[in-house]
C-alpha cells in the first residue's frame, strides 16, 4: 500500500508498504530516517518514540497504515522542531505544534562531518555537556520523550521526570546523567539561555 | 555503491587544552543526539536484501532432515542455506574452543541454535521462508545442571573433544576445571573460633544491550566481502569469519559500526558469518538485523552459578580460611568459559588476606543458552557469594561488618591466593570507609504534604503502598575485579597516529580498530593525543581492519592498553617530528640539543617554557606517522593443579553502600541510594569516569532485583526472551548514586590508570542484597530477589 | 494482509461484517506487538484511528460512555473524579507512550487477564457497548470475560465504548510486578465503595483465567459492614473484618505459577492489596463523612 504523512515537517509518501509494517521501519528503512532507534520493538524501551500530531509514541507500535495524513516529528528533526517552538514565543510551552506550524518548517542537515555546528535543541546541548550520552541507541527516545515533558512541566521536580521518562529503558549510564541532563536543560530553559 | 551510514571520520577541536584530567565532551555526541550517529542497524545499501535465521525449537536434538524447497521455491527468496551448503572444512567457530557450530549439524545443542539462514528483498518475505523450512527433530534428554551433566550415562554435549582443555577435565561435560591451593586449609580451620558455610546461586543475567545485533555484509568486486558491524573486536571476529568463507583476511574487510552497548555480549560472532555467506552467495548487499525476542538467542549470557563457601574466623575478628567450590553453568558452547573459570577461581577470595585458601571452579557443558562474557567476567558470581560471608561472619561475630570487612583487608604487597603480589595501591578499606562516611540519604522521602509519593516507594507507580509495611535496610559491599587479558594471553594494541598541517594548523589522527561501544575510548584517545602532542584539532579514524589488533573492549582495558598504544604512538611521533625539528632548526638554539622538549599549544617549548617553533613550521608539509603495537607487562598462566601464577596485570576495586526500602509484607523493593566509591588510578575523562561507574552500578542494581533469564529446567527452553519479561531497571528503578572517585596511581599504567568499567558491577548487587537481609532479617542465598522470596510464596501451590 | 481503513463507524462495521477475521487496531500496543514478533498474520488489519467519536468520553448523569480508544493519558488527566479507580488502574499501565496511545477498548478486545483496566471497570460496574451491523447491545462487565483471552464479542462485532458508573464513593487500584514503573501485572487489584448502595464492589486482575470479582468477599464486607452499622457510623473497620475480606479476595484468585511469578504469591499479594485498598478506600471515606458532617 502507499502512505503519506508529513515527517519533520516535510510531506512524505512510501510505496509497496507491507501492511504489518510499523511507522519505524517506514521511516529507517524506506524514508532514510534511521534516528528512532528499534531496539525491542514491542514498547518497551522508548527508544522509537516520535511524536505523532504531538502526542509521544512508540513508533513500533503504529501501524504504517495508521500515520496516513499525520505528522511525525522525529529525532531528526528536534532541532528545528525546538527552534520554532521558541520563535512561538510560546512560554507556558504547552502550545505544541499546530497543522501550519508543522508544515512549515523543514528539517536541516548538517553538512559537516563532525556535526560540530550544528543548531541544536536545548535537550540535545544538554544531553551532551552533561554526559547522558554514552552508547546513545537510547538517546535519540529520550531526547523526544524529554523534550516533551519539558513543554509541559518547564520545572519538573525529580520524581516528574523519572515519572516522565520512565518508558525510556537506558543500559550504559544508571540514569545519573539523564536526570542531570534534563534538569540542565530545564534550568538553562527558565534562565532563557 | 557505497553503504548508507558507513562511518566517517570524526574530527574535535577544543577551545580548552582538552588533554587527560579534563571532562571533554564526546567527539560523537552531536551526531548521537541529532540521529545521525549511524548504528549498525542503520546501515542500508541499494538493492540490498534481508536476511533471517532459522533457529531450534528445541534445545537438544538430532537434526533427521531439513526440507528447505517450499522456501527456496518463494518469490522474492534469493538464498536458503543449510550446514551443507557451508563453502569450506572450517564450519566451526569460536573464542578459544572452536566448537560452535555455524549452522548446526546433525544435532542442535540449545534453545534457538542457527539451523538455516534466509536471504530475501523483505525482512517479512524473509520471516515467512524461513518459518517454510521443515526441519525434523527427534529430542534427546537435556543436561541442565551439573548432576546430569557429570552423570554416569550422562549424554556428552559434545563428543571427541580434542581442545587443550580436554585432557585435565574430571569429565568431558565440564568445559575447564581450575583449582586453587595455598597454605594448609586443614591446620588454619583449626584455629577458627567460628566457622559460615553457604551454598549461594547467581541467575542467569543478559547484558540487554539496546542495540540489536545487526550489520550489512556488501559483496566486493575482489571476490571478497566488506563487513559493517558492531562487535567489540574486530580482529578476534576476523580470525573466526574468514577462514568459514574460504578467505584470505585481507578479503574481509571489517569496519566498525556504530554500536547500541555490548557489556561482553557482542565478544562473540553472532549474525557476522551468516550474514556473509548470505552476500556471496546471492552476490548481493545483505542486511540482518535481530529483533529483541532473537537477540535473547543470538548472544551468550552471563553464566549462572552455584557456589559453596566456607570461611573461618577467629574471635577478633581475623579470617582463617576460606574454601569454596563454583559451578558455572557454560552452556551448549564454550564461548569465554574457560577465562570465566579462571577469573571465578583466582578472584573468589575477594579482596581480603586469606593465607590459606582451597578453591575449586569448573564450568560446565549443558543444553541450557551458552554463557560467555559479560561486565565483571566471572568476579560478580564471586562477589555476591563472598560478600554474603562476610556478612554472616560479622554476625557471627557481633562485629560491624564493614569494621570486619577493614581488618581483613587487603592493600599493596598482599600475596592473592594464586601467590601472585598485589603490586599497586589496593586501597580497600579506605573504599569502605568512604563509601560509609558518605552522608544517608533522608528516611521518608516519600512523604509529602498531599500524602505518600508512591513514585518513591517500592512498587512505584503499581500503587502498592502508602507507607505499609515498608521497613529501610542498609548494605555494604567491595569487590577485587581483574583488568585486562590475563592468564598468559599477549594482550596487546596497536594503534595509528599521525600529524601534518591541515589548513594551516597541526592536526593529529588516530587510527585504531577499538570498539567504541559507548565507552567514550574516543574522548579519551582525542585527550592522549592532545596532551602528548599539544594540538586542539584531533581526527579519530573509524575503526576497521585496515589497522592492527585493538583487542577486546571489554575486561576494563581499552583506556589502558589501548589508551597505551595511543599514547605510545603518540610519543614515537614527538620524536619523529622534534628530530625533524632539530634537523631544520637544530642550528639556531642550542636547547634543540641539550632541553627536554615538548609539544605544547601547536608548538615546540622547551620544559622550561621556552618556545623553540611552530609544529606548522617544524612539519611544512611533511606528515609523521606511526603504527605500533603497545602490551602491557606479560602474565602467566595458572598452574592447572595449584592454581599458582602471576595471572593478572592489575586489579580494580570498588565498594558499594546500598540504602533501600522494602514492603516486607509485598516482598517489593525501592533502592532508595547506592553509594560507591572507586579508586581509579588516574581520571583520564573524570565525567566519563562517573558514567562508567553509575551505569556499571545499576545493572549490578539489576541483577540484584529483577534480572533473570528463566530457562525451563525440564526442556532448557528460554521462558522470557523479551523486555516484557526479562525486566531491566527503568529511571524509577534506579536509585541516586553518589560517586567518591579515588585516584591513586598504579605505576605500571599509562598516566597511573587504573581499568574502572566492571569493579562497581561487583559490588552493587551484593551491596542491594545485604541491604534487603538488612530490611527484612531473611537469608537470601540466591540473586535476583523475587517478591517470592521475600514473602515466603516460592513454591508452587498444592 | 490487507490494511482497512474505515473513515466512520458505519464503515467499520460494515468492514468487520464482510470479514469477520479483520483485526482492529486502534493504539496498536497488543496488535502490533503481535505483527512485530510475528506470532500473528492476520488476514485483515482494521485502523479504527479514523473513527472519531472511538477517542471522545460523555460524563452523564449516572455514568461516563468512554469510547473505546480514549488513551489511558486523557483518562488520568480527565476522569480522575468520576472514574478514580480507572484513572488510578491507566496510571498504571506500561509507559507514558503506551498510555497515549492504548485505550480501553484494546484491554478489553484483548481479554488479557492482565490487563490494567479490568480490575477497575469490574469494581466501578460497567458496560461494554458492542455493535454490529446487527445492531447494539450492553454487555455487563461480569459478562464480558470468557476465557484466557476471550470475550464475548460475536465475530462480526466491535467495541465501541464502555460505560462505567460515575464513582459515588472512594475507588483504589494496586498492581503488584517486579519493577517500579513500565511491568505487566503479575496481579492486581480494584476495589470500590458505593455508599449510595451501601455495598463494595472488587477486581482482581492475573489472578484467575479471567479478570474476576470477589463475590465472597464483596458478601461478607456488605454483611459485615452493614451489621456493624459502620456505613453510618463511620467507625474503623476492624482488623479482623479486613483480614477476613483480605482472605476471601486471596481465596477468590485461582491463579498459575508463571515466569512472571508464582500462584501462591498472586494469592499472597493480592490478599494484602485487598486489605491495604481497603484501609485507603475506607479511611477516605470517612474523611468525607467527617467533612460533610462537619459542613452540616
Amino acid at each position: 500500500m502507499r502512505v503519506h504523512f508529513t515527517v519533520n515537517g516535510r510531506p512524505q509518501e512510501a510505496d509497496d508498504v507491507w501492511e504489518g509494517e510499523s511507522l519505524l521501519y517506514v521511516l529507517r528503512e524506506r524514508l532514510g530516517l534511521p534516528g528512532s532507534k528499534n531496539a525491542c520493538e514491542q514498547g518497551e524501551c522508548g527508544s522509537c518514540t516520535v511524536r505523532l500530531d504531538g502526542v509521544p509514541v512508540c513508533s513500533c507500535l503504529v501501524a504504517a497504515g495508521q500515520v496516513e495524513g499525520r505528522e511525525v516529528v522525529t529525532v531528526e528533526g528536534l532541532a528545528d522542531f525546538a527552534k520554532q517552538r521558541a520563535e512561538g514565543g510560546c512560554a507556558s510551552g504547552a502550545c505544541g505544534t499546530s497543522l501550519q506550524n508543522a508544515q512549515e518548517w523543514q528539517a536541516q542537515g548538517t553538512d559537516s562531518q563532525t556535526g560540530e555546528g550544528t543548531e541544536l535543541a536545548p535537550i540535545q546541548q544538554a544531553f551532551i555537556d552533561a554526559g547522558a550520552v554514552q552508547c546513545g541507541f537510547c538517546t535519540p527516545g529520550l531526547l523526544v520523550a524529554a523534550d516533551e515533558m519539558l513543554e509541559r512541566n518547564p520545572n519538573p521536580a525529580d520524581a516528574d521526570i523519572r515519572e516522565a521518562l520512565s518508558g525510556n529503558l537506558c543500559r550504559c549510564t544508571g540514569y545519573e546523567k539523564i536526570m542531570d541532563a534534563v534538569r540542565l536543560a530545564a534550568a538553562r530553559q527558565s534562565q532563557g539561555v | 555503491m557505497a553503504a548508507n551510514g558507513a562511518p566517517t571520520k570524526i574530527t574535535q577541536g577544543s577551545r580548552t587544552k582538552g588533554g587527560i584530567g579534563e571532562s571533554t565532551l564526546r567527539p560523537d555526541g552531536t551526531l548521537k543526539v541529532t540521529g545521525e550517529f549511524a548504528y549498525s542497524s542503520d546501515m542500508w545499501h541499494e538493492d540490498m536484501l534481508w536476511g533471517q535465521i532459522l533457529r531450534s525449537t528445541v534445545a537438544h536434538a538430532e537434526i533427521v532432515s531439513i526440507d528447505t524447497s517450499e522456501a527456496l521455491a518463494m518469490p522474492g527468496v534469493h538464498a536458503v542455506l543449510t550446514y551443507d551448503d557451508l563453502p569450506t572444512d572450517v564450519k566451526n567457530y569460536g573464542l578459544e574452543i572452536q566448537d560452535t557450530p555455524v549452522l548446526a549439524h546433525g544435532k542442535v545443542r540449545h534453545h534457538g541454535e542457527p539451523v538455516a539462514i534466509v536471504a530475501a528483498d523483505h525482512p517479512e518475505t524473509a520471516r515467512r521462508a524461513a518459518a517454510k523450512i521443515k526441519v525434523d527433530y527427534r529430542e534427546l534428554p537435556v543436561i541442565t545442571d551439573e548432576a546430569s551433566a557429570t552423570a554416569p550415562d550422562a549424554i556428552l554435549v559434545h563428543e571427541g573433544r580434542d581442545d587443550h582443555h580436554a585432557g585435565h577435565v574430571p569429565h568431558p561435560n565440564i568445559v575447564h576445571r581450575q583449582p586453587i591451593v595455598r597454605g594448609d586449609v586443614a591446620s588454619a580451620r583449626e584455629r577458627a573460633d567460628v566457622i559460615v558455610e553457604g551454598e549461594y546461586t547467581f541467575g542467569m543475567q543478559d547484558q540487554a544491550f539496546l542495540g540489536p545485533e545487526s550489520g550489512l555484509a556488501v559483496p566486493e568486486e575482489d571476490g571478497g566481502v566488506h563487513l559493517y558491524i558492531a562487535t567489540q573486536w574486530l580482529h578476534s571476529d576476523l580470525r573466526q569469519i574468514a577462514p568459514v568463507l574460504g578467505l584470505p583476511e585481507d578479503k574481509v574487510r571489517m569496519t566498525l559500526s556504530g554500536v547500541g552497548g555490548a557489556f561482553g555480549g557482542r565478544e562473540d560472532l553472532s549474525m557476522q558469518i551468516h550474514a556473509c555467506l548470505l552476500a556471496l552467495r546471492t552476490g548481493k548487499p545483505v542486511k540482518i538485523v535481530y529483533n529483541r525476542f532473537e537477540s535473547f538467542f543470538g548472544h551468550v549470557h552471563r553464566h549462572p552459578a552455584k557456589l559453596h563457601y566456607e570461611h573461618g574466623a577467629t574471635r577478633d575478628g581475623k579470617l582463617t580460611h576460606m574454601k569454596c567450590r563454583i559451578v558455572l553453568d557454560g552452556g551448549a558452547y564454550a564461548s569465554a568459559s574457560p577465562a570465566v573459570v579462571g577469573n571465578a577461581s583466582s578472584l573468589s577470595v575477594g579482596p581480603y588476606v586469606i593465607d590459606d585458601v582451597d578453591i575449586e571452579a569448573i564450568a560446565l557443558y549443558t543444553n541450557n543458552p551458552p554463557c560467555g562474557a559479560m561486565r565483571g567476567f566471572g568476579a560478580v558470581q564471586a562477589c555476591f557469594a563472598y560478600e554474603a560471608q562476610m556478612d554472616k561472619l560479622a554476625a557471627e561475630l557481633g562485629m560491624d561488618p564493614v569494621e570486619f570487612r577493614q581488618l581483613n583487608a587487603m592493600e599493596q604487597g598482599t600475596i592473592m591466593p594464586t601467590g601472585q603480589p598485589v603490586d599497586s595501591p589496593a586501597p580497600v578499606a579506605e573504599l569502605l570507609r568512604r563509601v560509609k562516611a558518605m552522608p544517608m540519604p533522608p528516611e521518608r522521602q516519600w512523604e509529602s504534604s498531599e500524602g505518600a509519593d508512591v513514585r518513591q516507594l517500592p512498587g512505584g507507580l503499581s500503587n502498592t503502598t502508602h507507607g505499609e509495611g515498608v521497613v529501610r535496610g542498609v548494605g555494604y559491599a567491595v569487590g577485587i575485579k581483574n583488568v585486562g587479558f590475563s592468564e598468559g594471553f599477549d594482550d596487546y594494541s596497536t594503534a595509528k597516529v599521525r600529524m601534518e598541517v591541515v589548513g594551516g594548523e597541526p592536526v593529529v589522527t588516530v587510527h585504531t580498530a577499538m570498539a567504541e561501544v559507548g565507552q567514550g575510548g574516543v574522548t579519551v584517545h582525542a585527550q592522549i593525543a592532545r596532551t602528548e602532542l599539544g594540538v586542539t584539532q584531533v581526527t579519530i579514524n573509524p575503526a576497521d581492519t585496515q589497522v592492527g589488533s585493538a583487542g577486546s573492549t571489554s575486561a576494563s582495558r581499552q583506556t589502558y592498553v589501548t589508551g597505551g598504544a595511543v599514547k605510545n604512538a603518540c610519543e614515537l611521533v614527538r620524536e619523529k617530528v622534534l628530530e625533524i625539528g632539530r634537523r631544520k632548526f637544530g642550528s639556531y638554539h642550542p636547547a634543540w640539543a641539550t632541553a627536554e622538549l615538548l609539544l605544547e599549544g601547536g608548538k615546540v617549548v622547551t620544559d622550561g617554557g621556552e618556545v623553540l617553533a611552530g609544529l606548522v613550521d617544524v612539519l611544512e608539509g611533511e606528515t609523521v606517522e606511526v603504527e605500533e603495537e603497545w602490551r602491557h607487562r606479560p602474565t602467566e598462566p595458572f598452574d592447572l593443579r595449584t592454581g599458582q601464577g602471576n595471572g593478572h596485570v592489575q586489579y580494580s576495586f570498588a565498594a558499594h553502600r546500598a540504602v533501600v526500602e522494602v514492603d516486607t509484607e509485598l516482598g517489593l523493593v525501592k533502592v532508595i541510594e547506592l553509594a560507591c566509591a572507586q579508586d581509579v588510578g588516574k581520571a583520564l575523562n573524570p565525567l566519563s569516569v562517573l558514567g562508567q561507574i553509575q551505569g556499571g552500578t545499576t545493572q549490578g542494581l539489576g541483577v540484584a532485583v529483577m534480572e533473570e533469564i528463566v530457562v525451563d529446567p525440564k526442556t532448557a527452553k528460554v521462558r522470557n526472551p523479551s523486555f516484557t519479561d526479562y525486566l531491566i531497571p527503568t529511571i524509577l528503578d534506579t536509585p541516586t548514586i553518589p560517586v567518591d572517585v579515588l585516584e591513586l596511581a598504579d605505576e605500571h599504567a599509562p598516566y597511573g590508570l587504573r581499568g574502572i568499567g566492571e569493579a562497581p558491577t561487583l559490588s552493587s548487587t551484593p551491596a542491594v542484597l545485604a541491604a534487603i537481609r538488612a530490611a527484612t532479617g531473611l537469608e537470601l542465598n540466591r540473586t535476583p530477589v523475587r517478591p517470592e522470596h521475600l514473602t515466603g510464596t516460592q513454591l508452587s501451590e498444592g | 494482509m490487507d490494511f482497512l481503513r474505515p473513515a466512520s463507524w458505519e464503515e467499520a462495521l460494515a468492514a468487520k461484517a464482510e470479514h469477520p477475521t479483520a483485526v482492529p487496531i486502534a493504539g496498536g500496543t497488543d496488535v502490533m506487538v503481535e505483527i512485530n514478533f510475528d506470532h500473528r498474520r492476520p488476514e485483515y488489519l482494521m485502523d479504527l484511528n479514523r473513527v472519531g467519536d472511538l477517542s471522545e468520553w460523555e460524563v452523564g448523569e449516572e455514568s461516563v460512555r468512554l469510547g473505546a480508544s480514549v488513551p489511558y493519558t486523557k483518562i488520568m488527566e480527565n476522569l480522575r473524579a468520576e472514574l478514580p479507580g480507572l484513572a488510578l488502574a491507566s496510571h498504571t499501565v506500561a509507559s507514558p507512550q503506551i498510555r497515549n496511545r492504548g485505550g480501553v477498548g484494546g484491554n478489553l478486545g484483548t481479554a488479557s487477564p492482565a490487563g490494567d483496566a479490568h480490575p477497575a471497570l469490574l469494581a466501578a460496574g460497567a458496560e461494554v457497548e458492542v455493535e454490529s451491523v446487527r445492531g447494539s447491545r450492553r454487555i455487563p462487565i461480569d459478562e464480558f470475560y470468557k476465557g484466557v483471552k476471550r470475550n464475548a464479542l460475536a465475530a462480526d462485532e466491535l467495541i465501541r465504548a464502555v460505560h462505567v458508573k460515575k464513582a459515588d464513593g472512594p475507588q483504589q487500584f494496586s498492581k503488584v510486578g517486579t519493577r517500579n514503573a513500565m511491568v505487566i501485572a503479575v496481579c492486581a487489584f480494584g476495589l470500590a465503595l458505593h455508599p449510595r448502595t451501601r455495598t463494595v464492589r472488587t477486581g482482581i486482575g492475573s489472578a484467575a483465567p479471567t479478570p474476576i470479582r470477589a463475590r465472597a468477599a464483596e458478601e461478607f464486607l456488605n454483611a459485615a459492614l452493614e451489621e456493624g452499622g459502620f456505613w453510618d457510623s463511620g467507625k474503623i473497620v476492624t482488623p479482623s473484618v479486613a483480614k477476613q475480606f483480605a482472605d476471601l479476595c486471596a481465596a477468590a484468585c485461582n491463579p498459575i505459577d508463571d515466569v512472571r511469578g508464582t500462584a501462591s504469591y498472586r494469592r499472597h499479594a493480592v490478599g494484602v492489596m485487598a486489605r491495604r485498598t481497603l484501609t485507603w478506600t475506607w479511611e477516605s471515606y470517612r474523611g468525607a463523612r467527617r467533612l460533610t458532617e462537619g459542613a452540616a
